[in-house]
This record gives C-alpha cells, sequence and structure tokens, in this order.
C-alpha cells in the first residue's frame, strides 16, 4: 500500500502531525503516515544565517525512502533558506519524492503578535498540501482560492484555501489514475 | 494570466544559485533555463529569445556588466536583472546606466523577486503592446486616403510630407468639402507627433462662450451648468496636434484668447486659477476669405500671421477631374465593403456623368453620390447612369462663369465629341496640338 510519509524535523508538536495525517489523507486519498526519523542537522546548518539549508534537508530526506512510501512531506519548525533566498516556507521536488514544510515563519508570534494555534494549522495544512502538490507536477496557480497559489508571505497563505482549484484537482485526479494503470499493468505482467 | 509563454535565463556561477532559482521559476510555470558562465549565456541568448535575464555581476571571465553590454547588442529588448552578492550603491548605479530593469541583493527575498519578475513581464508585455500599437498607427497612417494621381494632387501629397516633419502651422484652405479634415490628418500621421492625437474643432458649431469652455474645458461649477470638472480640448491635444476646421468663424474674444495660447502655450481653464501648460502643433482651416476679413477687422491681423505660417490650398475637384474616376472607385470599393455589396465597378457612361459634373460639394459630395448610388443599385454589379443622382444635376450646373471654367468644360466636350482625337479637336477649336496638349496637362482632363 503507498504511503504519504510524514517525519518531523525536530521538536514538531504531536497533534500538528496527527491533524495533517488526517487532513493530507483527506486531500490526496492516499494514506498517510507518521514515520520518525533521526536527523543530523549540522552539514544543513549555516551559522552566519543561522538557518537551515532547506535543499540539503530535502535531501536528506529522501535517502532511504521505504518502497512503500510514495511521497514524503518532512515538518520542521526549523528556520530554512536556500543561498539565494532570505527564507522559505518550503520546498519540493517538481515530480520528485520529497517536500518539505517549515512552520517556523508561520507562527503569529514569529511577526511579534499572539500565538494562534488554529491558523498556524491552517497555514502549515495548506503549505503542507502545496508542496506535496509540486511533487504531483503542479506548478504555481493563478486562482486566488487555489492552494496551489504562490505565497511569499503569511497574509497570502491566509488568502487561498486548503483546496486545489478544479484545474488542479484535475491534474492530481489525472495522476491518480495514471498511477492506478500502471499498477494495473504491472500485476498483469507479473501474471504472465 | 499564465506565465508559460515568458522565458527567463538565469547566469551565474554558483550551481546552487542556478539550481534553486531554476525550480523557483519552474514551479511557477515560466520557461526557465540557465547557464554557468558568460559565453555559455551568450550561445543559449542567441538559440532563442528571452523575455528576462538573471545576471549574477561576478563571475570568473566575463563578469556581468560585460556580459550585459553583449546581451543588449543581441537582444535590446531583454529585461536585465543583475543579481549581486556585493550590492553597493556604485555596481547598482553603473547597471542602471549600462540598460539594467533591476538589481538584487543576495540572499534575495522571495517576495521581491515574485514581485520585481512580475512587473519586469507586466512591463514587457506593456513594450511589446506598445510597439504592435504603434506599427498599427504608422500602418494607418500610411493608408493614403488621398487619393488621386493628377498634378496638383501629387503636389498637395509632397508639401504635406515635406511640412509634417516640421512643427510649422499649417492654413489648409480650400471649398467646403475638398478634404481639409483629411489633409490635416495626413499632416498629423506623418509628423513626429503622430502617436498623440489630433484633436478636431470645429469653431462654425459653437457658439463662442460654448467654444471657449470646449477649448479650455472648465472646472466644477465654473457657470451654470457645469456640474463636472471637464478636460478641454487643448489640454486633450496636449502632445499631438489641435486642428480648427473653418477658423475664420471665430469670435474677436476668442480670436483674442486663441492668440495668447498660441503665443505661451499656455491657458486657464474656466472657474480655475491653475495655469495649464500644453504643447501642441496647429493646423487650421478655412474656406473663407480671410484676407478680406482681415481687411475688414473682422480678423485679427496678428492671430492671421500667426496662423497663416504655411499656407495649403486645395483644388476643388472640377479641377482635376483626372482624379474623378480614381476617387469614384476608391469610394466605391470601400462603401461596397462596409455594406456587403457585390459592385465591382461603374460603367463609362456612370463615369462620364461623374466626370462631366460640376462637383460644388466637391469630394464629399463625390462620397455622397457613390454611397448613394450603392443604395439604389439593386442587384447590379456595377453602377450605371440612372444609379447616380446627377443626371439632371450634370445639365443644371453648367460650368463656373470664369473663363477657365468655360473653357475646360469646353475642351473636354470637344474632346470627347472627336472621340480623344487630337488633330480633329485641335482643328475645331482652332488652336494648334502642343497648345491643346498644354490645355489637357493644365486642366488635368483625363479620356
Amino acid at each position: 500500500m503507498p504511503y504519504i510519509d510524514i517525519i518531523p524535523i525536530g521538536e514538531i508538536d504531536e497533534t500538528l502531525l496527527l491533524f495533517l495525517k488526517q487532513s493530507l489523507f483527506q486531500t490526496f486519498n492516499i494514506q498517510t503516515r507518521i514515520r520518525n526519523r533521526r536527523f543530523n542537522l549540522s552539514p544543513v546548518y549555516d551559522p552566519v544565517r543561522n538557518q537551515y539549508n532547506s535543499s540539503g534537508l530535502l535531501l536528506e530526506l529522501i535517502n532511504d525512502t521505504p518502497p512503500e512510501t510514495l511521497r514524503i512531506l518532512g515538518v520542521t519548525d526549523l528556520d530554512v533558506f536556500i543561498p539565494i533566498f532570505t527564507f522559505l516556507f518550503g520546498e519540493a521536488q517538481l515530480n520528485g519524492v520529497g517536500a518539505l514544510v517549515s512552520s517556523h515563519r508561520l507562527h503569529n508570534q514569529f511577526y511579534g503578535i499572539p500565538e494562534n494555534k488554529e491558523l498556524l494549522k491552517d497555514r502549515l495544512l495548506k503549505e503542507g498540501i502545496h508542496e506535496l502538490g509540486h511533487t504531483f507536477g503542479l506548478i504555481h496557480c493563478f486562482s486566488l482560492n487555489c492552494v496551489m497559489k504562490s505565497s511569499t508571505y503569511v497574509e497570502e497563505i491566509d488568502q487561498k484555501s486548503t483546496h486545489f482549484c478544479r484545474s488542479c484537482n484535475q491534474q492530481i485526479l489525472n495522476w491518480q489514475d495514471g498511477k492506478k494503470l500502471d499498477m494495473v499493468r504491472n500485476g498483469s505482467q507479473e501474471k504472465s | 494570466m499564465n506565465n508559460q509563454g515568458v522565458s527567463i535565463l538565469v547566469v551565474d556561477d554558483e550551481f546552487s544559485v542556478r539550481d534553486s532559482l531554476y525550480n523557483w521559476f519552474k514551479s511557477e510555470g515560466y520557461r526557465v533555463d540557465t547557464a554557468e558562465n558568460g559565453m555559455e549565456a551568450l550561445k543559449k541568448l542567441q538559440e532563442g529569445p528571452w523575455d528576462i535575464a538573471l545576471v549574477d555581476i561576478k563571475m570568473p571571465g566575463m563578469d556581468g556588466m560585460e556580459l550585459q553590454r553583449h546581451i543588449k547588442k543581441i537582444d535590446s529588448t531583454i529585461i536585465l536583472i543583475i543579481i549581486t552578492a556585493y550590492a553597493t550603491v556604485d555596481t547598482a548605479v553603473e547597471a542602471m546606466k549600462e540598460g539594467a530593469y533591476d538589481y538584487l541583493s543576495k540572499p534575495v527575498d522571495p517576495d521581491k523577486l515574485s514581485i520585481l519578475i512580475r512587473n519586469a513581464v507586466n512591463q514587457k508585455r506593456l513594450i511589446a503592446e506598445n510597439i504592435q500599437l504603434k506599427q498599427k498607427v504608422d500602418e494607418l497612417s500610411l493608408q493614403d486616403e488621398i487619393v488621386g494621381e493628377s498634378p496638383q494632387i501629387k503636389k498637395i501629397l509632397e508639401i504635406i510630407d515635406t511640412v509634417a516633419k516640421t512643427d510649422a502651422t499649417v492654413m489648409i484652405r480650400g471649398e467646403s468639402g475638398t478634404g481639409k479634415e483629411l489633409v490635416a490628418q495626413a499632416i498629423h500621421g506623418k509628423s513626429n507627433r503622430r502617436y498623440f492625437p489630433i484633436i478636431s474643432i470645429n469653431c462654425g458649431a459653437f457658439p463662442e462662450g460654448l467654444l471657449e469652455s470646449e477649448l479650455f474645458g472648465h472646472e466644477k461649477g465654473a457657470f451654470t451648468g457645469a456640474q463636472y470638472k471637464r478636460k478641454g480640448k487643448l489640454e486633450m491635444a496636449n502632445g499631438g496636434s489641435l486642428f480648427f476646421d473653418e477658423i475664420g468663424n471665430i469670435g474677436i474674444k476668442m480670436q483674442m484668447d486663441l492668440l495668447r495660447v498660441i503665443e505661451t502655450k499656455q491657458f486657464t481653464p474656466l472657474g480655475s486659477n491653475k495655469v495649464v501648460d500644453v504643447d501642441f502643433r496647429i493646423i487650421a482651416a478655412t474656406n473663407s476669405d480671410l484676407e478680406r476679413k482681415v481687411a475688414e477687422k473682422d480678423f485679427r491681423e496678428d492671430l492671421y500671421y500667426r496662423l497663416n505660417v504655411f499656407s495649403l490650398q486645395i483644388p476643388p475637384l472640377r479641377e482635376r477631374t483626372a482624379d474623378i474616376p480614381l476617387i469614384a472607385r476608391y469610394f466605391l470599393e470601400k462603401y461596397a465593403r462596409s455594406m456587403n455589396k457585390d459592385v465591382t465597378d461603374i460603367s463609362p457612361e456612370a463615369m462620364k456623368v461623374l466626370i462631366q459634373y460640376n462637383w460644388p460639394g466637391n469630394i464629399r459630395e463625390l462620397r455622397n453620390t457613390i454611397e448613394r448610388a450603392l443604395v439604389v443599385v439593386g442587384e447590379k454589379d456595377r453602377i450605371e447612369p440612372e444609379d447616380l443622382n446627377l443626371l439632371f444635376l450634370a445639365k443644371a450646373n453648367p460650368p463656373g462663369d470664369s473663363l477657365e471654367e468655360i473653357e475646360r468644360a469646353h475642351v473636354q466636350r470637344i474632346l470627347e465629341q472627336s472621340d480623344w482625337n487630337i488633330s480633329r479637336s485641335a482643328e475645331i477649336l482652332k488652336i494648334d496640338r502642343v497648345t491643346l496638349y498644354n490645355k489637357i496637362k493644365k486642366y488635368g482632363l483625363q479620356r
């Protein structure tokens, strides 16, 4: 059975992980599970920027992927970056296996306003779906409500919904149909 | 709106920068490629059109500034964004001076990059749209609406070409319907002001008070009924041309106000205390005897000289009968297309009627005649004499009273009578052949 693995990196509130597990299953209709792993963070830590290299984390994340794992979503509270950008909310491999989402800049507290746990859950879910969407080949969408709309600041995340627009949703369905077809083909080959 | 049609080339010697920007732009839906040095970038730039190039300033070998100069030579429309890890005012200023659209310092704020690229794409689209629109304007301007091959009209077209290139005020003289506004539009269309509007104002159509508000505009409440602020035609013509039709019809006060505007290029809208600066070229037209009006003190002499910098006289249609078949066919084609009619020709008999007619209303009358003929022509594929409303008029409108007009009509009649046999016509007219040829040329007569 294929899974979307949710892998915490560093300290993550378990209720958040369980919420993601349930919500991502509802969104993608693919079984989800929480898989714990140990990470050596020192190679991806940049002391000058006091941030963690997202691309390095992503590579570490997809290392030793179990065969039943279809996609991986790494969830971290660390502040992540790629060299060209000051920060990232998340990163994903387009049409690949791995995606990463950081809650560091999703907290209200980061912007000096009182923490709002519900808002944090909502933002984390949207960014989790968004990054996983890239792994299914989706690019940024111009539909204002679509979860695949690009967000470069939290207010933009709050403006979009947790859902795919009709066009993006169709691409996910097409992907799933193609996958089922592959499984049927592989199954018939095995029988013969 | 989507980004699929937009292409971005990322030039940076650092793999991590190329890779992360590549992935970022890819996820945004752009067509993206990377180059790790200047030489590779130039090769890729020559392979296809690119909309945006993000160029690192510090690269081994050819640096970003040098690459920028090469890129501008290959394609000056590429939007260049300089990326630098060592953002200093000097490098930024230098890059901008060399034509860069903007610069980014590493690391880049994702939001800033997103906005910068969006603005750059919009700018590129606007530039492309602007070029397309200018081409359309040029095409429209080149459509020669002034039809004719007679020596008189050829001379007019030559003068238009010459005067259009200057910014001189032009006074167009000619009878009603000779196409004075068309000439004004042609002058504007061939001038450097062609991308700005030409605003026409018929001075004969407004009472003086209204003309003042039409020209200068007014503030809200400037007079009874001025419920809204309104821009005047002087302001609307800013950058372009202002065409005063029937200039001879403006009152003395308006003449004074207009003279002041022409001299200062400034005016104050009605009810306002703000002076507005304007820049326009004036083209005026009249069919009245301005010199007589000046002599009778009905038209200010100083305004007359201001407007009469370059005078252009358009001949009446009856003085260039050689152009009638061409103009008639031009209107036939134009109106047949717009009315969706399969009328393709004018019969020789109908054309003869058109040539013989005196055309007191000039080209406007000819245009209306052809338009009307196309309405009444029915299912026929060509216009016949009975479709023209001129048969009785042709007889009722003898040539004018001047000796020249009578001579022209007489020479033409004799030529047609003798089926354009020059010797026979010369014999009937009791003139030699050379004189007859001179008269045919002079009056623009055509078989």
